[in-house]
């Protein structure tokens, strides 16, 4: 019985298809990935779990999107979000790419190719900036104020660069990690303590 | 800058300085959210008001600033975040196990589809490959779950356009979904049924009859709509031509799911990029051509019927076996084995108090939801909670696309094209 198999050790990949299907889409990813990584010196193809991600560097952030759209009909940015790595024990980035502290994710699908491709920009704690997508694809508008209203990013040239979901006058950046999520002291009635 | 310094200033109303409209003068600029609305585009008297948040057709708290020119709206602004409860930020305090219970919470008309791009991400960080009944249960889910969803839009929609006896239809019709997911899952909304490593449990006794019950009725009730709404010279009226929106700009604007089909984009993930076992069972991808929000009623109308040709291929291929992974790491023993067992018990109790640990990695995992693309971005270190979950709401990305619908058409419009965006603010606001 797998019950009576008590292992201490971490999980085990099952075997099977889970491998067949990364090997099947990492051959068919590869041109768009390698087209990438050749146009712009410094971008390192990494292949996560059978989908294609491109790690990018932060000035080419923009000219890779560009790309992305111009000439490999990438129609739709579909989502940019970050990630607060300040407590990633386990972090793992591909060689060749110097981790900071923020990723900027950027998701992209092609229609036409029906094909799916992500970016990552490392962004450094002391000038969390990157550039904005809001120019080739106008629909990360929301998305991109999200990042900059819940981790601090700015994106350089984003239209109109707000907080979305937060307050207005609101203080700190609630993803990121070292924001404390109880500062806010919630008070209840009759409440004994001060 | 004070409204003194303006060349027109004689003509502000100043008794509404305490009011939420007041007359402006094109020019000067207008603090909405902290920052100036980008520079004013319209001459002449124009007035600013607020729909929203609290207002019946605004589907939850959703304000949209308008610059109205007497009954035409020259620019809507979506205000959001008054539902903003920090999910994302909770999801990283959570377990794998404890994650479902969350995310089922974002789009609340759907919350099955947000549990399974969860758990598809979770499975496809683990490698684990789930038994056959536990994708085809997981797919006769999502499928039911899509009719209510559209079932849910048809009646709000029908209530917002004025089609009043529509609204009671739609949640009569509804509820049979809503009482038959709660006869599988335990609840009626915000199930936790679809788990990492399959569902929560098999389907009951008797689920077939019920299941081709519930397919009965709704199809009837989308006939009796169709029949109500579809020609009603008075509901194309309301619809026909209102909030057109083109391919180009759903694309570029990001919107997904019906508003992109309505465009003459015959765009949909469950055909394009097949996830569970969408592959093997016949359905047809419905879009128009038009783009208008007749179109996005008439499409989310007929995709009940596709939903329900959907689950009648659940009923007949429904496979046995299991329902969820035997692996003790992941999923907890049957109950009966816990007296036997004490490894048994130890999983148990390990599964239940801190969970399960997910090797580090990243991935993004995509699936169709009512509304259109929903995605999960789920970024694991190792540990037993998610360093990162993000879910990608297509309702957030779709209520972009509210605006260039609305500018130019009337007030009254602008409730009809909210509407036919059909946002869940929930998941925009998360």
């Amino acid at each position: 019985m797998p019950d009576d198999d008590a292992r201490e050790e971490s999980h085990k990949p099952a075997s099977g298809g889970a491998q067949e299907r990364d090997a099947n889409e990492a051959i068919e990813v590869d041109d768009i990935a390698a087209a990438v990584v050749e146009k712009f010196p410094g971008t390192v193809f990494h292949d996560s779990h059978g989908q294609p991600v491109v790690h990018v560097a932060r000035d080419a952030w923009l000219e890779v999107a560009t790309f992305l759209r111009d000439e490999q009909q990438f129609t739709q940015c579909l989502d940019v979000t970050a990630v607060d790595h300040l407590v990633d024990s386990a972090r793992f980035v591909p060689p060749g790419v110097s981790a900071e502290r923020f990723e900027v994710v950027a998701n992209f699908l092609s229609h036409p190719r029906n094909r799916r491709i992500r970016a990552i920009c490392q962004v450094p704690e002391a000038d969390p900036n990157v550039a904005s997508l809001a120019e080739p694809y106008p629909g990360v508008n929301f998305g991109e104020r999200e990042v900059y209203d819940l981790f601090g990013i700015a994106f350089e040239g984003h239209p109109d660069l707000t907080r979305i979901l937060m307050p207005d006058d609101w203080e700190g950046f609630p993803l990121r990690k070292d924001d404390a999520p109880a500062r806010v002291p919630v008070t209840f009635k009759e409440d004994p303590s001060p | 800058m004070s409204t003194t310094d303006l060349p027109d200033a004689d003509r502000l109303g100043r008794q509404t300085d305490e009011g939420a409209q007041e007359m402006r003068p094109a020019g000067r600029d207008l603090v909405v959210t902290g920052m100036p609305w980008p520079e004013a585009e319209h001459e002449g008297d124009t007035m600013i008001i607020n729909m929203g948040p609290q207002h019946p057709s605004t589907h939850g708290v959703l304000r949209l600033m308008m610059e109205l020119d007497g009954e035409t709206v020259l620019r809507v602004r979506p205000v959001i975040g008054y539902l903003h409860t920090g999910m994302e930020k909770t999801a990283e305090e959570l377990t794998y196990v404890q994650g479902a219970t969350n995310v089922t919470r974002m789009d609340y008309a759907s919350p099955l589809t947000n549990e399974l791009v969860f758990s598809m991400a979770v499975e496809r960080l683990l490698d684990l490959e789930m038994p056959p009944r536990a994708t085809w249960i997981r797919m006769l889910l999502v499928e039911l779950n899509r009719m209510s969803s559209h079932l849910l839009f048809q009646a709000t929609n029908g209530m917002d356009i004025g089609a009043l006896s529509m609204m009671v239809y739609g949640w009569r019709d509804r509820e049979e979904t809503l009482r038959l997911l709660e006869a599988i899952t335990g609840l009626r909304m915000n199930h936790n049924y679809i788990r990492p490593g399959g569902v929560a449990a098999d389907l009951p006794d008797g689920w077939e009859e019920d299941t081709l019950k519930v397919c009965d009725t709704v199809e009837r009730g989308v006939r009796e709509y169709d029949e109500l709404l579809t020609e009603n010279p008075i509901w194309q009226e309301r619809m026909v031509g209102v909030g057109p929106i083109t391919t180009e700009d759903a694309l570029a604007l990001g919107a997904t799911g019906p508003i992109l089909r309505s465009t003459g984009f015959p765009w949909d993930l469950r055909k394009a990029q097949p996830y569970l076992v969408y592959d093997q069972v016949e359905f047809d991808v419905i879009y128009t051509e038009n783009g208008d929000c007749f179109d996005r009623y008439r499409i989310r109308l007929y995709e009940i019927l596709e939903s329900i040709r959907i689950v009648k291929q659940c009923i007949e291929k429904m496979p046995p076996g299991d329902y969820r992974v035997q692996d003790r790491k992941v999923t907890p023993p049957p109950r009966a084995r816990i007296d036997e067992s004490m490894e048994a018990l130890i999983h148990h109790f390990k599964l239940f108090t801190e969970g399960f640990k997910v090797p580090p990695g990243e991935t993004y995992v995509a699936a169709e939801s009512p509304r259109g693309e929903i995605g999960c971005y789920l970024v694991a270190d190792g540990t037993g909670k998610p360093c990162r979950l993000h879910i990608r709401g297509p309702s957030f990305y779709n209520l972009q696309a509210a605006a260039p619908m609305a500018e130019g058409s009337l007030v009254a419009d602008a409730v009809a094209i909210v509407s036919s965006v059909d946002p869940i603010m929930g998941e925009v606001d998360r």
